[in-house]
This record gives structure tokens, C-alpha cells and sequence, in this order.
């Protein structure tokens, strides 16, 4: 691998800037905390009832829960797309709920990275420039972002075809794609949605198999899915149901993070808020 | 939080550019139509006001040539109401003023009506009128002969007469042929030619020209010239104004009336445009279609867009970035109609000029108005699409597919 993922890519972001005072190494990349989400409507919907999770750099989680369990929900808000009824978000140490929408724009373009079930790709566009738009709102010029596409296209393995349209790839193609232009800003924290939703069997797993890749270079990832089988695959298991967070088998390195001075907000998920857990559900 | 600084908030123009003409690549024929409709308004007023400017430079340029040095001295009214008549001498005194190049004259020769033949009603005088003429009038008055020949020392003593081009036409002679004649005053004259159409004077157009000698004897005219056609050098035209009326009649100057006949026809040329209102309502209308078109296709491509708009949301784009996308894309859309329009108004400006013989004139205004209406029509048409699009929210646009 000729292209490595820096440690702590949020702090070298922030470090040409104006002193903001961030963390350490030690600060979440992502802390949910106590975060609801109502849907108001006939009848209004809890999407999200108390949600605490909290992500640690270097982490590969799987999110796993039916349809209707509040996994894309819990997705939209750690992506920072939609504000929590109540509860706070937290990206690499800065409060969604305290920034103006501007902000939490540049902090996307800067410290998340999003992959979509339906990859999303512009058609009328090179590969080179769909995984270079990655980088488009977080100020970067042209010939920078190709460049570092570049870099991002050879990381998934398709360095060989910068300059095929998106129509011309295969489904596995466009997801590799789309993890490229996930990835080459080097965020703090990718969020894939079902990201292998739409592919056949093999194709999934070769894109699972990136993902592992990528974690194990240094990315923190988290994959969204329903599928057990996936999140099985993750190094850490976050099951999901109902608004709630049903099991998490935890940071490996949670005993190790509990010493550390943000301590109070990476509280152990698995505590708490399920007390209240439908008894009928079985977790398995 | 102090983050809100560390970002680039403008999209660099460059980028703005790629991103405002990602609608017009990825759907050719819809952008095509939508700047075609801004296209034809803006041809049509273009073509408009360049026809009229063209058509009038054209005439400006044929009265240039005509010249714009001719005067014309005529009798007026006196006191008592009557015409007054002017002297016998005007002419000369006013080939004395200094600048005056060549004097030529007429004389309205009164109670000798111009017939086809004796046996016309005598009502039916086709409002011919009888004129004594000298004889070096027509190039004063910018005229030729189109047949025949002109009068002539000889000819001016005899009952010869040369017809102006209407007058010809009203006594239904279009060619000359030997013994020809019309019955004037009692008594035939015989055609020695017909005058080309006097532009500038189109009082000769309906006249019978015959000499003065001619006049005097045998149709008892008394010899006072009733206009003085001259020509005076291009710098003292205006001088040479001045001193007419007093010149020509030292007792009575008021009873003299000065007129520039160029004048004249420049004003009726420039008073032309006015017919173009309606024209330009059309156009106007073509525009406001054209507009309603552009707002149409943002609308649609608002909402075939919507993942796209959910996706540059998620990359980073705030809701100014969507806003502004949108509306520069409805701009460039205004903009590129425009173009072509103003292409297209000064193609057909040019072409119909070049069958007419004259140059082509596209206003400041008309082009750089149309490219303006244009640019604000975008603007306008492409506000409310933009502002829906910004306004759309990043997890609707991405996951209610």
C-alpha cells in the first residue's frame, strides 16, 4: 500500500487553523449521547429513544437492526445530515448542537465520509472527478483534489480507470468508487450505509473485504446493515431495535478510554438505557 | 464554537462553472429547448430594433447622398392672407450671398390645369400642378430625367413640356413617343421627357414642367419665380439660412418661407421607429415564455436531482453552495439564450439589411439589452427552484428515493 491513513486525521485538519481547542488523541471520534429523534406525524414515530455510543478512533462497528429498528436514523444524526430531538452529537470532540448549520456543512466535508447503498455517483462524470467532488466543499483546488483521488482510486483498487464513466463499471466497480470518494478527504469517521445492499454475494464481500482493509490501515468505519452475518465480520457488534441499543460487544479498548479526561461522555453503552428493553425481543 | 473559520465558504468561480453547467451537460436537449425559448425573444427584439436602425441608416445614408445642402425659398403669406408674391430679382440677389452655389427656380403657373386631352372633364385635374422651370433645375433638386430629355433653351420657347415621375403616371404616359402631347391651359404641349422621382422635392413629382418663355406666352404666366431651389456649401448652410428670407424679399421677409428639405426627411426617418412597438411587445412576450420555460426545466431538474442535492449536502455543500449551484445554472441557461438570440438577431438584422442595400446597425441597447434581459431573466426564473432546492432536507433528498 503505497498510500497510508494518518492516525489522527481531524487534528491535522484542524491544525492549519486557529487554535480550536480540540482533545488529544484521546478524544471519540463519535459520541452519541442520550440522543433521541421523534418523527412528528399521525402517529408521531420515536425513531430513536436514548441512544449512547460512542466510537473510538481506529474502530470498524457494525450496526446491525431490522427495518424500523432507528440504524438509519442513528446514521443520519452521527452523520450529522439531521439535529437529535434531544441528546448530544458529537464529532471528534465537537458539539453538532452547537454549530450553525454552515459549520456542521464543513465539518461533513471535512471529517465524514459517507457510502451509500445506491453509491450515488454522477454519471456524466469520470470516476477521477466523482471521487475528487469528495473534496470539493472542504476548499480544496482541482488539481489538489484529482491528485489525492487519485491516491484514493489506487487505495480501492481501481487506480487503473480514473477516466471510465460510472455507467461502464460494474456494481462492485461504483461501491469501490464511492468508498474512494469517502475516503479521500481522510475523515474522521466513514459511515456506510448497507454498503453492500445492492451487490451480489461475492461483490459484497470483496467490498467488505476493502473496508477491513481500510480499518486495518487506521480508518474508522462504521457500517450500517441488517445483516447479521456482516456485523459479525465488524470488529465491533452494535445490535439495534426498536430506538434502542439492544448489545454492543464494546470497544476493545473501552477499559482503556474509561481513564481518560472524556471519561464522562464514553460511558459504556451497554449500561444504562436498555434497562427499560422490551422483554419479548431476543437479541440473538 | 469557533470552527466556522477555518472553512472555505465560496465555491471558487471555476468550480462554480463546472457545477452550474453539470444540468446543461447531462441534458442536452431540455437545456437546448429551454435556451432556445430565451433564444427567440431575444432575436426577435434584437431584429427589431436592428432592422429599424439599419432601415434608417440606410435612409439617412440615401438623403446624405441626395445632399442636405438644398434650400428651398418660397412664397409665403402676406398680411392680408393672400400669397405673397416673391420678386422677380429674388433669384439673383440670392446667388449673391456668399456660399450659395446654384440657384434654380419654379414659377406655379395658375389658371392652366394639365390634361390628357381637351376632351378630360376639366374637374378631373389629378392635382397635376403647371410649373415654369428653369433650366439647370434638376440636379439642384437631385433629380434626372428617366426619358427623353429635359427643356432647353430652344425647347423653353416653344409648348414643350417634360413630366415629373407622379405626373407621368397620373396622365398615364410611361415612355416617350415622338408627337406625344397633353392639352395645358388650352392648348397642346408636346412631352420632351419624364423626370426619375425627386426625392427631396416631391413637389416636382406631381408637376408639368415647362419653360419660362414657354410659360409667359402662351399660358399668361407673370414671371415670378414661387420657389428658388439652391444649393449652398456644406459649412454655410446655416448662414446662407439666415440671410434667405430678407434676401429674396427685402420689403416684406416675412412673407418668405425657408425650409431644409433633408431635415425634413430625417425627421420622417427617425419617427420610423416608431412602428416598432409592436414588434417589440412580441418579442417581449417570446421573453416572458422563455422565462416561464427556464423556471419550468429548474423546477423538474430540482426534483430529478433531489439525490444529487442529498449527496452534496452529505459531502459537505451547505444549503448556499445548492442555492447557488441552482441559480447559476438558471443564469448560465439565461445567459447562453442570450448568446444565441443576439447571434441569431444580428444574423437576420444582417441578412435582410444586405437585400436592402444597407449597412448593418445593431443598436448598444438592443444587444446588450437583450443580453441583460436575458441574464435577468435566468436570475428571476431560476430564484425559486434554487431556494426549493436549498431548503430540500439532506436525509429526505437521500433516502426517500
Amino acid at each position: 500500500m503505497t498510500y497510508t491513513l494518518p492516525p489522527a486525521p481531524a487534528n491535522n485538519l484542524i491544525a492549519a487553523g486557529n487554535g480550536v481547542a480540540l482533545g488529544g488523541a484521546g478524544v471519540p471520534v463519535l459520541e452519541v449521547h442520550e440522543v433521541t429523534k421523534h418523527y412528528p406525524g399521525e402517529p408521531p414515530v420515536q425513531a430513536l429513544r436514548g441512544v449512547n455510543l460512542t466510537i473510538g478512533q481506529g474502530e470498524l462497528v457494525g450496526i446491525v437492526g431490522p427495518s424500523g429498528s432507528g440504524k438509519t436514523t442513528l446514521l443520519q444524526l452521527m452523520g450529522t445530515l439531521d439535529r437529535p430531538t434531544s441528546g448530544r452529537v458529537r464529532i471528534t470532540g465537537l458539539d453538532v448542537a452547537t454549530m450553525a448549520d454552515d459549520d456542521v456543512a464543513y465539518l461533513r466535508a471535512t471529517r465524514i465520509g459517507f457510502i451509500f447503498q445506491q453509491f450515488f455517483l454522477a454519471e456524466h462524470a469520470t470516476v477521477l472527478d466523482n471521487v475528487a467532488d469528495g473534496l470539493l466543499y472542504a476548499g480544496i483546488p482541482l488539481k489538489q483534489r484529482r491528485q489525492r483521488a487519485l491516491d484514493a482510486l489506487e487505495l480501492v483498487g481501481l487506480a487503473q480507470r480514473p477516466n471510465a464513466r460510472p455507467t461502464q463499471l460494474s456494481g462492485g466497480q461504483r461501491q469501490r468508487v464511492a468508498i474512494a470518494r469517502a475516503l479521500v478527504g481522510q475523515p474522521a469517521v466513514m459511515l456506510a450505509d448497507e454498503p453492500t445492499g445492492n451487490l451480489d454475494q461475492a461483490t459484497g464481500q470483496s467490498i467488505l473485504d476493502l473496508i477491513e482493509q481500510l480499518h486495518r490501515a487506521g480508518s474508522t468505519i462504521v457500517v450500517i446493515t441488517h445483516d447479521h452475518a456482516i456485523a459479525e465480520r465488524m470488529s465491533r457488534k452494535v445490535e439495534i431495535l426498536d430506538g434502542l441499543i439492544l448489545s454492543d460487544t464494546g470497544p476493545a479498548a473501552e477499559a482503556d478510554r474509561r481513564l481518560r479526561p472524556f471519561a464522562s461522555f464514553a460511558q459504556s453503552p451497554t449500561s444504562g438505557p436498555q434497562a427499560g428493553l422490551p422483554v419479548g425481543e431476543d437479541p440473538s | 464554537m469557533t470552527d466556522a473559520t477555518l472553512s472555505r465558504r465560496r465555491l471558487p468561480l471555476s468550480d462554480l462553472a463546472r457545477l452550474s453547467s453539470v444540468g446543461l451537460r447531462t441534458r442536452k436537449l431540455r437545456a437546448g429547448l429551454s435556451i432556445l425559448g430565451i433564444a427567440i425573444g431575444v432575436a426577435a427584439i434584437v431584429a427589431v430594433l436592428g432592422l429599424s436602425a439599419s432601415s434608417e441608416a440606410g435612409l439617412l445614408n440615401e438623403i446624405n447622398q441626395l445632399g442636405t445642402n438644398l434650400l428651398t425659398v418660397s412664397n409665403g403669406q402676406s398680411f392680408t392672407g393672400g400669397t405673397a408674391e416673391l420678386p422677380t430679382t429674388a433669384p439673383a440677389m440670392i446667388g449673391r450671398i456668399s456660399g450659395v452655389q446654384q440657384v434654380q427656380t419654379t414659377g406655379a403657373v395658375s389658371g392652366a390645369p394639365a390634361y390628357r386631352n381637351p376632351y378630360i372633364p376639366s374637374g378631373n385635374t389629378n392635382a397635376l400642378s403647371v410649373q415654369a422651370a428653369s433650366l439647370d433645375l434638376l440636379p439642384v433638386v437631385a433629380t434626372s430625367v428617366a426619358q427623353g430629355h429635359y427643356l432647353n433653351a430652344a425647347t423653353a420657347q416653344e409648348p414643350v413640356a417634360v413630366l415629373g415621375a407622379a405626373a407621368a403616371q397620373r396622365l398615364g404616359m410611361d415612355r416617350i413617343y415622338p408627337g406625344e402631347r397633353i392639352w395645358v391651359g388650352g392648348q397642346w404641349f408636346y412631352i420632351a421627357g419624364i423626370l426619375r422621382p425627386a426625392m427631396l422635392v416631391p413637389a416636382i413629382d406631381s408637376s408639368v414642367l415647362v419653360g419660362y418663355p414657354a410659360a409667359e406666352k402662351y399660358l399668361g404666366f407673370d414671371g415670378h419665380p414661387s420657389t428658388i431651389y439652391l444649393r449652398a456649401q456644406d459649412d454655410r448652410v446655416n448662414a446662407v439660412d439666415d440671410l434667405l428670407a430678407a434676401t429674396a424679399n427685402p420689403e416684406n421677409p416675412s412673407g418668405v418661407s425657408v425650409s431644409q428639405p433633408s431635415a425634413a426627411l430625417v425627421a420622417q426617418a427617425e419617427a420610423k421607429g416608431a412602428l416598432n412597438s409592436l414588434f417589440l411587445g412580441l418579442g417581449a412576450v417570446a421573453l416572458l415564455v422563455g422565462a416561464v420555460g427556464v423556471a419550468n426545466i429548474m423546477i423538474i431538474s430540482v426534483l430529478e436531482r433531489r439525490s444529487e442535492i442529498g449527496l452534496r449536502r452529505a459531502l459537505g455543500a451547505t444549503k448556499g453552495h445548492i442555492r447557488t449551484q441552482f441559480l447559476s445554472e438558471a443564469v448560465l441557461l439565461g445567459l447562453l439564450g442570450g448568446a444565441v438570440g443576439v447571434a441569431l438577431g444580428v444574423v437576420l438584422t444582417a441578412v435582410y439589411a444586405y437585400t436592402k442595400g444597407w449597412a448593418t446597425v445593431i443598436p448598444t441597447e438592443a444587444w446588450a439589452g437583450g443580453f441583460a434581459a436575458s441574464l435577468m431573466i435566468g436570475a428571476v426564473a431560476g430564484l425559486m427552484p434554487a431556494l426549493r432546492a436549498a431548503r430540500m432536507s439532506p436525509t429526505q433528498a437521500l433516502w426517500s428515493l
